[in-house]
């Protein structure tokens, strides 16, 4: 195996008495889908947050490989981190709902066309610089609604669409930050079948396509078990395993945390 | 239903009989020997059946539910295009109206000084979403710093705007700074203080500001530095109207002043439309939508709330520069309390939030009608409350409650 885009290493977070959290470690490969799964409560979401810079892990290193150097993610803020290339979509998904489509998707390259604006003078000025650097924007926004077919509505508030489209919208608006790591809690819950498998479809040439590595948090068996490279199976907190989809599918630790151990099932 | 309908309306009369009781039903009155009590319950008591009989009128019109005009038929939508440019051209021409006298000049600078306020403090309320109490703060270090600038070093007010935008902005940053890790009324209530912090600072003092007493005698800005408006020429500088060649009138500085408001108004106003379509405006939006998914999308909360608040508070010291002149070149801390912070926010939140067309027409109501009608000045708050419960009934967004995409694409 290469060396891991994202290396998780002993990852502990404490609330207070609860331990949400405890020592895990796993590594998240390029241009690959790894799977987090795991029952409610488990400490997905709470992975997430830590890796995102929305918890300060209580201890433990989050290494990320940004082509070259490897940088320490524990205790960096979260837009910091989200410019060192991690893009997040939220499990309740949090759009800009009264601005447009296409405006959600310019706020996403705000680091770059900030950069072009240079403090808002080349932008004021409405320099030749600044121009390009916008209209680019608004030429990857159009490639990205293309592809998950929202190209119609990009001038349509956020808000107003129906909400397998917000859940499309939410994940492109990730991508054109231009992340390596794309982070994605729960993208297919709601969807129906048909929607979950084009989602999946998506996934995957994110990865073979472009190499962009995906870490995904999803209760939808179909779309984990057909999508992952890998798969990392939390349970209270603990990684009780990790494998690709056909080990996983036969850990008999994973059923028990699922389905119960055999003797309480009976009694 | 009808039963239901007695019982509300019973209920309102029963709560304004509580508060009117003391409010309505006893009078204090001042006699030569000491303070008597007096009892008014009849007027108490008609007080009571208006509110009842109303509530009963009320519940009985069928719940009207307004639609946006613009909507509603294509006339009020191309309406709705041709305003904005109606407006202006009605601003420039105003001067040559034949209901242009000294008051009505007065009262439309007042109200572009309070329509620039309104889209300076847009800026951090409307497109930030950052619910500033206390932008008068702002208002009054621009009126200030041009004051004392102009009657002590003897600065022109042309030199002062810019360093009056700098004083105000460097204020901004300030006081932002330790309070936006504050969200919603947390910051509002903060902000509040700090306005009122900055008017007893100018109050106490003494030796800088002048103390309660003010400062008199600022001059008022000159024809560019080249002419004053005078009648006669001062020591050595010319006259506005022998260099016209035109007869003296006191109105030409009046409607100079007044055209001086106009271009800074406008000059704002472009200023925020075009930054709304920039990245730092687009993120201000998005901040007030969701700060959540904007620190995701690698967006410094801290950073993009300073520039608002700094911007916003430079275009605050430029409508405070032209105060004392409006004001016979007079300015007290009196003319920044509390009052006037809560009409700019009035202006902007009944505008509609974001919206620069709305924040026009909410000055227009709120400070050009009491304006107008100076007679009635006793009964302003009532119609302002009476205006902000109307607005909040009927157009809860505000009065202008279309948002216009920054960018579209074909």
């Amino acid at each position: 195996m290469s060396a891991p885009l994202l290396a998780i290493r002993d990852l502990t977070m404490r609330f207070g008495g609860l331990l949400a959290i405890d020592c895990v470690s796993f590594d998240v490969a390029p241009g690959a889908v790894t799977a987090l799964i795991g029952p409610n409560g488990a400490g997905k979401t709470t992975l997430f947050n830590c890796l995102t810079g929305f918890y300060r892990p209580t201890a433990g290193n989050l290494i990320l490989d940004t082509g070259g150097a490897r940088r320490e993610l524990a205790g960096l803020t979260g837009h910091r981190i989200a410019r060192l290339g991690i893009a997040r979509t939220f499990q309740n998904i949090r759009l800009f709902p009264r601005m447009t489509v296409l405006e959600n998707l310019m706020v996403a390259q705000h680091t770059a066309l900030m950069r072009a604006s240079v403090f808002s003078i080349a932008g004021l000025l409405s320099l030749a610089s600044y121009r390009r650097a916008e209209k680019e924007a608004i030429d990857r926004a159009r490639y990205w609604l293309d592809r998950v077919g929202l190209l119609s509505r990009a001038n349509a508030e956020a808000g107003s669409l129906a909400y397998g489209q917000q859940r499309r919208l939410e994940i492109v608006r990730a991508l054109c930050t231009e992340p390596r790591l794309l982070c994605l809690d729960e993208p297919a819950a709601g969807l129906n079948a048909t929607e979950s498998g084009e989602l999946a479809r998506f996934l995957r040439g994110l990865t073979t396509e472009l190499g962009i590595a995906v870490l995904l948090i999803e209760h939808d068996m179909s779309v984990v078990m057909g999508v992952s490279d890998r798969i990392v199976v939390l349970d209270y907190g603990r990684k009780i395993a990790e494998g690709t989809p056909a080990e996983i599918r036969a850990d008999k630790a994973v059923i028990a945390a699922y389905l119960g151990e055999p003797a309480a099932a009976v009694a | 239903m009808a039963a239901q309908r007695l019982i509300d309306a019973a209920k309102a009369a029963g709560i304004t009989a509580i508060m009117g009781f003391a409010l309505i039903g006893l009078e204090l009155i001042d006699q030569p020997g000491g303070e008597t009590l007096a009892s008014r319950w009849q007027t108490l008591a008609a007080a009571v059946a208006i509110v009842f009989l109303g509530c009963l009128a009320l519940s009985a019109i069928p719940a009207i539910r307004v639609r946006p005009l613009h909507r509603a038929s294509p006339i009020f939508a191309s309406a709705g295009r041709a305003l904005p440019w109606t407006l202006v051209a009605f601003a420039l021409l105003l001067p040559a109206l034949p209901i242009a006298n000294r008051g009505v000049i007065d009262a439309a600078t007042e109200i572009l000084i309070y329509v620039m306020l309104g889209w300076g403090l847009n800026i951090v309320t409307g497109l930030a979403g950052l619910l500033d109490l206390g932008y008068v703060a702002f208002f009054a270090i621009g009126a200030y710093t041009y004051a004392i600038l102009a009657t002590q070093i003897g600065l022109s007010f042309w030199a002062c705007v810019p360093i009056a935008a700098a004083m105000a902005s460097a204020a901004g940053l300030l006081i932002g700074f330790p309070v936006l890790r504050l969200r919603g009324d947390y910051f509002a209530i903060v902000t509040l203080g700090f306005g009122q912090i900055v008017r007893i600072v100018i109050n106490n003092w003494r030796s800088l500001t002048n103390g309660s007493q003010g400062i008199a005698g600022v001059p008022r800005p000159s024809f560019f530095g080249l002419a004053d408006f005078t009648a006669s020429p001062t020591s050595g500088h010319r006259t506005f109207h022998e260099l016209f060649g035109i007869a003296y009138s006191p109105m030409q500085r009046v409607i100079f002043l007044y055209y001086v408001a106009l271009a800074l108004a406008l000059a704002v106003n472009l200023f925020t439309l075009r930054i709304r379509r920039l990245p730092i405006g687009h993120a201000w939006e998005a901040l007030r939508e969701d700060e959540i998914a904007c620190q995701a999308l690698g967006i410094d909360r801290r950073r993009v709330k300073l520039a608002a608040f700094a911007i916003g508070a430079a275009w605050g010291g430029v409508a405070g520069a032209l105060f004392p002149a409006k004001q016979q070149g007079f300015v007290s801390p009196e003319s920044f309390g509390f009052m006037e912070s809560a009409m700019i926010t009035a202006i902007v939140v009944l505008g509609g939030m974001g919206s620069q067309l709305g924040i026009v027409l909410a000055a227009l109501i709120l400070v050009g009608l009491p304006e107008l009608f100076r007679e009635f000045e006793q009964y302003r708050m009532l119609a302002f409350g009476l205006s902000m419960i109307l607005i909040m009934r009927f157009r809860p967004r505000g009065l202008v409650s279309t948002r216009r995409p920054s960018v579209v694409l074909e």
